[in-house]
């Protein structure tokens, strides 16, 4: 076994914003556990770190111990008959992907990102673009071995603690680290999606085309033009598709249907002084976006990371937005409470601050988590220059109106709102919270995310 | 913890009453602040700042502090982090101007007033760090004053306070450097406020609010220095190197 390493580092999200220090140790499933007995302090605690890209401070802690684990997606286990993987919590869903595609099956959820942990996609209950139908992440969860704050071992799934398994589930990693989880897979045919393309005129236009077709779709999501105004707010790309049948492929590629190759194209150098992301960059984007789009395209074969993944083509994209980094605000609106999003998209479109990336999403049923974000309602995700004057007060005025609505934050992206708002979204936080202190009664699990929002109790 | 727009959530004001400190968080005041902590020589008598700060949905409270009881300066900052957690902000803002005619002919107040501009800024500064050290982030902002960069005849005994000062500050945010905190800093030029009341107005005079403002942008940008209004950064780095008798003879009151 080698010696740990513990070093002082300068830990952000993948926003950029907002920096601690911590001490800093890589650690895999065998070394986790005698590393956090042997260096935790009583003081700051410790916080199980995975690839950091959750956007704000989920994976900090500030003076404490943060244990970065990382696994082997070699060591999975596939259950080719049950559909099930078991793997490290360390384990990229990247990683995985690179293993299972190949063997014919693909994860039960993924993110707009690939660079995932399983243990991060977990803390999060991450969700994607199957959400409507299929659910977050941890629905497809069927066991987990969790690292205690005491530094024993348990096994929870839906019937064995199933408190202490759904409080892990979106938990922000604050109730233990998950050393290994065994998730459903679905199976697949080929490593290609099937796609079809839209356009939407406006707000009014795109709702009702969700509302109306996404349920004949496995995975579907809604790409809006922030900088229209008038009578085009809220025009979108609506991109629906599904995983591509072997007979649905050209019949030169199939001998190759389940080939996966997934890179990185280009990366954004270490140093960019300043935003390469303004007002009139984000603008023309946005246009250009727009316009390459069809009108309509159906059956559009496009690989999984063109179709799940297209941002990560670009490494450290994150550096774009230059030394004041971005904020990504990600809400969630109940059905009926369409008027509370219509009001948080005109007042952003309006406002002057531009989002690169803004993302509609309709989702379907909640799981039984605490914290778990999704719930029955619209989702919208934005990207936006942090440094953009006037942004914190914006979003600090929509967080009312998203509140009102009986939405929430999103906290796996969460990097600027308060205890109260997150009391509000969340009204079984306190039933997290007793589950919690039951399991680590000494506050071992700590994170600036949980300092800042009060999560801690 | 600060937020991603470097909004604080807990700010701790040493010199509670201080015009400029208390336009600091008047600044920094966002809905993300719970808790400030004003820390005054007579705390009974800070409902006038408390009603200034008019910050509304954080707690204020004022808190006991004397610069020059040195020995009690780490249990003041632990008690504050017991209360309130984590400090985001810490503005040492506290200082007595004096005059130097009277420093002129007792020594004893000479020395009093450098106890509490340098001796009790250094004690309590040191004690902020480790606080800050411990908990891998936050920002100390010091007060230095431009009297400090050139030290002139008419006020040598604050600007000599001053300049240890603004040597101690620039030495402890060095060995703050990877530690996650760091301090800012900021050399104001003459500023109208209750310090100064009744004083002639220096050239580039500037007030509370646009100390405030530059602190502000500061912290925001990450900067280690900061001047106010920016421009004295050119006017002293012309002092520093004028020779002694030229600068002697300035009309600089």
């Amino acid at each position: 076994m080698a010696e740990q390493r513990t070093r002082r580092a300068r830990l952000t999200g993948w926003g950029r914003t907002a920096p601690s220090a911590a001490d800093l140790v890589d650690v895999d499933a065998d070394t986790v556990a005698s590393t956090l007995k042997a260096e935790v302090t009583a003081a700051r605690g410790a916080l199980v770190r995975g690839l950091g890209r959750s956007y704000g401070d989920a994976a900090q802690n500030g003076g404490g111990l943060v244990l970065r684990l990382s696994g082997l997606a070699a060591d999975a286990v596939i259950d080719e008959a049950r559909h099930e993987v078991t793997v490290g919590g360390g384990v990229s869903i990247d990683e995985l992907l690179r293993v299972v595609v190949p063997r014919g099956f693909f994860v039960p959820v993924t993110a707009g990102t690939r660079f995932v942990t399983i243990g991060g996609a977990i803390a999060s209950d991450i969700h994607g673009k199957n959400h409507h139908g299929e659910g977050s992440f941890g629905n497809h969860v069927r066991e987990m071995t969790l690292l205690l704050a005491d530094g024993s071992t348990t096994v929870v799934s839906p019937t064995a603690r199933p408190e202490l398994f759904w409080a892990t589930i979106g938990g922000m990693g604050l109730t233990g680290i998950v050393l290994e989880a065994t998730i459903h897979v679905w199976p697949v045919e080929t490593s290609r999606c099937i796609v079809d393309t839209q356009q939407a005129k406006n707000l009014d236009d795109i709702l009702s085309l969700m509302e109306e077709g996404d349920h004949r779709y496995r995975y579907a999501v809604a790409w809006i033009d922030l900088m229209a105004k008038g009578r085009h707010l809220g025009r979108s790309i609506l991109s629906r598709g599904d995983h591509a049948r072997l007979d649905q492929l050209p019949e030169r590629d199939r001998p190759s249907a389940l080939d996966y190759h997934a890179g990185v194209i280009a990366s954004v150098p270490p140093i960019v002084p300043m935003s390469a992301m303004n007002r009139a960059t984000i603008k023309v984007f946005n246009e250009l976006w727009f316009r390459k789009s069809p009108k309509h395209r159906d059956g559009e074969l496009q690989t999984i990371p063109q179709y799940f993944h297209p941002l990560d083509m670009v490494g450290a994209w994150n550096r774009m937005y230059g030394p004041h980094g971005f904020v990504q605000y990600q809400i969630l609106v109940p059905f009926g409470e369409e008027h509370a999003l219509r009001q948080v998209i005109e007042r952003l479109a309006g406002s002057g601050a531009a989002s690169f990336v803004t993302v509609l999403k309709r989702f379907g049923a909640a799981n039984q988590a605490p914290l778990s974000f999704p719930a029955p309602g619209w989702t919208l995700t934005l990207d936006i220059p942090a440094g953009t004057h006037g942004l914190s007060a914006m979003l600090h005025e929509l967080d009312h109106v998203v509140l009102d609505a009986g939405g929430r934050h999103y906290m796996a992206k969460d990097s600027h709102t308060t205890p109260d708002a997150i009391r509000r979204g969340y009204p079984r936080l306190a039933e997290w919270q007793a589950v919690r202190n039951s399991v680590d009664p000494d506050g071992v699990w700590q994170s600036d995310l949980g300092r800042r929002l009060g999560l801690l109790g | 913890m600060q937020n991603s727009f470097g909004e604080p959530q807990t700010i701790l004001l040493l010199g509670g009453t201080s015009d400029i400190g208390l336009a600091i968080v008047r600044r920094l005041a966002s809905p993300t602040l719970r808790h400030v902590v004003l820390a005054c020589r007579e705390p009974d008598s800070a409902a006038a700042s408390i009603a200034a700060l008019g910050a509304d949905g954080a707690d204020v409270r004022a808190v006991a502090f004397d610069a020059t009881d040195t020995a009690g300066h780490a249990a003041l900052i632990e008690s504050v982090v017991a209360d309130v957690g984590d400090l985001d902000v810490v503005i040492s803002a506290f200082g007595v101007l004096g005059s130097q005619s009277e420093f002129d002919h007792d020594p004893g107040a000479a020395a009093a007033a450098v106890t509490v501009n340098y001796t009790g800024a250094v004690s309590s500064g040191l004690a902020v760090a480790a606080q800050l050290r411990a908990q891998g982030h936050g920002h100390l902002v010091f007060l230095s004053s431009v009297a400090g960069e050139r030290v002139r005849a008419s006020n040598f005994v604050y600007g000599s306070s001053k300049a240890g000062l603004d040597g101690f500050a620039q030495g402890l945010g060095d060995s703050l450097v990877g530690s996650g905190a760091s301090v800012l800093v900021v050399r104001p030029g003459f500023v109208k406020s209750s310090m100064t009341e009744g004083m002639k107005a220096a050239p580039f005079s500037t007030t509370p609010e646009a100390v405030a403002d530059v602190v502000a942008t500061g912290l925001r940008s990450g900067r280690r220095t900061v001047w106010a209004p920016g421009i004295l950064r050119f006017v002293f780095m012309t002092f520093r190197h004028l020779p002694g008798a030229v600068f002697r003879r300035l009309p600089l009151g």
